[in-house]
């Protein structure tokens, strides 16, 4: 068949589907999507086998590309499951990750636990890690007379606080993450500078006996930040450790399987995240609620997370 | 050779075909996202001032803050098709390495590790990263096994005059028919000297010179178009 009467043919379902492509889609219409979409193939099938020109290649081309996306957008909005994620996919791959979160773990609670020694033997150790307007401050945020515990200067509200608290700490968690590209060493150091921050302040506020505000402070929301900060670390270890030792794959494929595994990690840290700094910044710095029940709740938080991140296990299969 | 095409076979047995797209209109697009990004929070903080800057609004504001510092074109690339307003103005968008649309965990990966690319200053890193593989991909890229492609316009036909039919004098291998053919459509970008530079090349199967040649192979190409 010569190209002209092939063109003549088809002309007008051509244009039919180049102009319903550019109109947004409204409901279900995979069905004719799908039908169409094989109609193009064939089409662009035929022209490159019959030599037919560039220009209609192209065009065919374009319109089948753009066919295969439409048809497979369709499909990737209609897979996000919350339910599945909760019950299975985010504990396996907590699961999947227990060797990265052990690593991240170590990294960063033992630096907080040496630097948290330090401090609260030596008075002046807490100013070799924060100067001297943090230090006041910190002190100002825990002090037993405070109004209201853990709260910045500016702040005169809960909701302030729980934007600062989102804003913050999932940026610290995002940067954690993507610090594993840098073969791991940037999560490293986030870990690392992280829990010797905490470690000293926790250091510091025990030796001034801030006691009974600091700890009923964190022992809540703790629960998932600290379990959280843990994840990301884990998650951009990941990404370090596949391109270090790829396997049997090459250093590209390995990666790009990770940046795929890693994908359900970073939706649980964020919502995690979310949770810790609404009971971060409605919760813990209640100054009516007793330390008893603080304390109560606290544990309670602690053991559904760290339950619930071991959960995984009966979901691998095999 | 420097190839920007990109080739993936795909459900239905067709080798569909991409053009990928370099640092330089994605540096574009960045930049007028980022004045977009600007104009938002610029508008933000003066809305979340009446609120108070240290209660609700400046609480509502960290938190857009937040969204736009991170999630700006991970909803965009997700909910508009690959492309923030950026990447529209640009045609330009983002796809994943099998054509397929971006998927919100893969939108994340690449934008999450933006802040990788950046490094040292100003995405030195994602640039020579981008350089350094056929696919202009940046590290983001990488991990995420996603790419920028230019969104092909629809190509409309160009309207061909009233031309008269001619028969070859001798008959033609299929390939040899489309690049006379692909010649009459696109002899009309080229200098006349040229037209009669490629024309001359065929004398043997034209018997004319000059513009006498690059009529009678425009008239040719029609033939083997199927013009009657």
């Amino acid at each position: 068949m010569k190209q002209q009467l092939f063109e003549t043919q088809h002309q007008a379902v051509w244009q039919q589907i180049e102009e319903s492509l550019e109109k947004p889609t409204q409901g279900d219409n995979s069905k004719v999507l799908a039908e169409n979409y094989l109609l193009l193939c064939q089409h662009l099938s035929i022209a490159k086998e019959r030599l037919y020109d560039a220009a209609l290649v192209e065009r065919l081309n374009n319109l089948v590309l753009a066919l295969y996306r439409e048809l497979y957008r369709y499909r990737s909005e209609t897979r996000l499951n919350i339910y599945a994620f909760f019950k299975r996919d985010f504990p396996l791959a907590i699961y999947r990750h227990r060797y990265f979160i052990l690593v991240a773990f170590l990294v960063l609670v033992l630096p907080g636990l040496v630097a948290g020694l330090w401090t609260y033997l030596d008075e002046d150790a807490v100013y070799s890690v924060l100067d001297g307007p943090e230090v006041r401050q910190i002190e100002r945020m825990y002090d037993p007379e405070a109004r209201k515990i853990g709260r910045e200067r500016e702040a005169e509200t809960d909701v302030f606080m729980f934007g600062f608290y989102i804003k913050n700490n999932i940026s610290v968690a995002f940067r954690c993450f993507a610090g594993g590209m840098l073969i791991g060493i940037g999560t490293l150091l986030v870990l690392f500078f992280n829990g010797m921050f905490m470690g000293s302040i926790a250091g510091h506020l025990t030796r001034l006996d801030y006691v009974d505000t600091f700890y009923p402070f964190v022992v809540g929301h703790g629960s998932f930040e600290l379990t959280a900060i843990v994840f990301s670390g884990a998650a951009g270890l990941r990404l370090g450790y596949s391109i270090l030792n790829p396997g049997h794959s090459s250093r590209l494929d390995s990666l790009r399987e990770a940046g795929r595994d890693v994908v359900p990690m970073l939706y649980g840290i964020v919502l995690m995240l979310i949770i810790a700094a609404f009971l971060e910044a409605f919760w813990s710095s209640s100054s009516s609620l007793s330390i008893e029940v603080k304390y109560t709740v606290g544990a309670i938080l602690w053991a559904l997370v760290l339950l619930y991140s071991f959960s995984g296990r009966r979901h691998e299969s095999g | 050779m420097l190839d920007t095409r990109y080739r993936v076979e795909i459900p239905g047995g067709i080798n569909l075909e991409a053009q990928v797209v370099g640092p330089v209109p994605r540096f574009f697009a960045f930049a007028i996202d980022l004045g977009i990004r600007g104009i938002i929070i610029l508008v933000l903080s003066l809305l979340s001032i009446p609120l108070g800057s240290g209660g609700m609004g400046g609480g509502f504001f960290l938190i857009f803050l937040f969204v736009i510092e991170w999630l700006y074109p991970v909803l965009f690339e997700v909910f508009s098709r690959g492309q923030t307003p950026g990447k529209k103005l640009l045609k330009i968008s983002v796809i994943k390495d099998d054509l397929s649309p971006v998927t919100l965990g893969a939108s994340m990966v690449r934008n999450l590790l933006r802040t990788v690319d950046f490094l040292p200053l100003f995405y030195l890193v994602g640039l020579v990263t981008m350089l350094s593989n056929q696919r202009f991909q940046r590290l983001g890229d990488l991990a995420a096994g996603t790419l920028v492609i230019s969104v092909p316009e629809s190509a409309k036909p160009a309207a061909m005059q009233e031309i008269m039919p001619l028969a070859p004098s001798t008959s033609l291998l299929r390939p040899e028919q489309t690049s006379i053919i692909e010649f009459l459509q696109r002899s009309s970008q080229l200098s006349e000297p040229r037209q009669q530079e490629l024309a001359s090349i065929l004398e043997g199967i034209t018997h004319e010179k000059g513009d006498n040649g690059v009529e009678q192979l425009r008239r040719i190409g029609a033939w083997f178009l199927g013009v009657r």
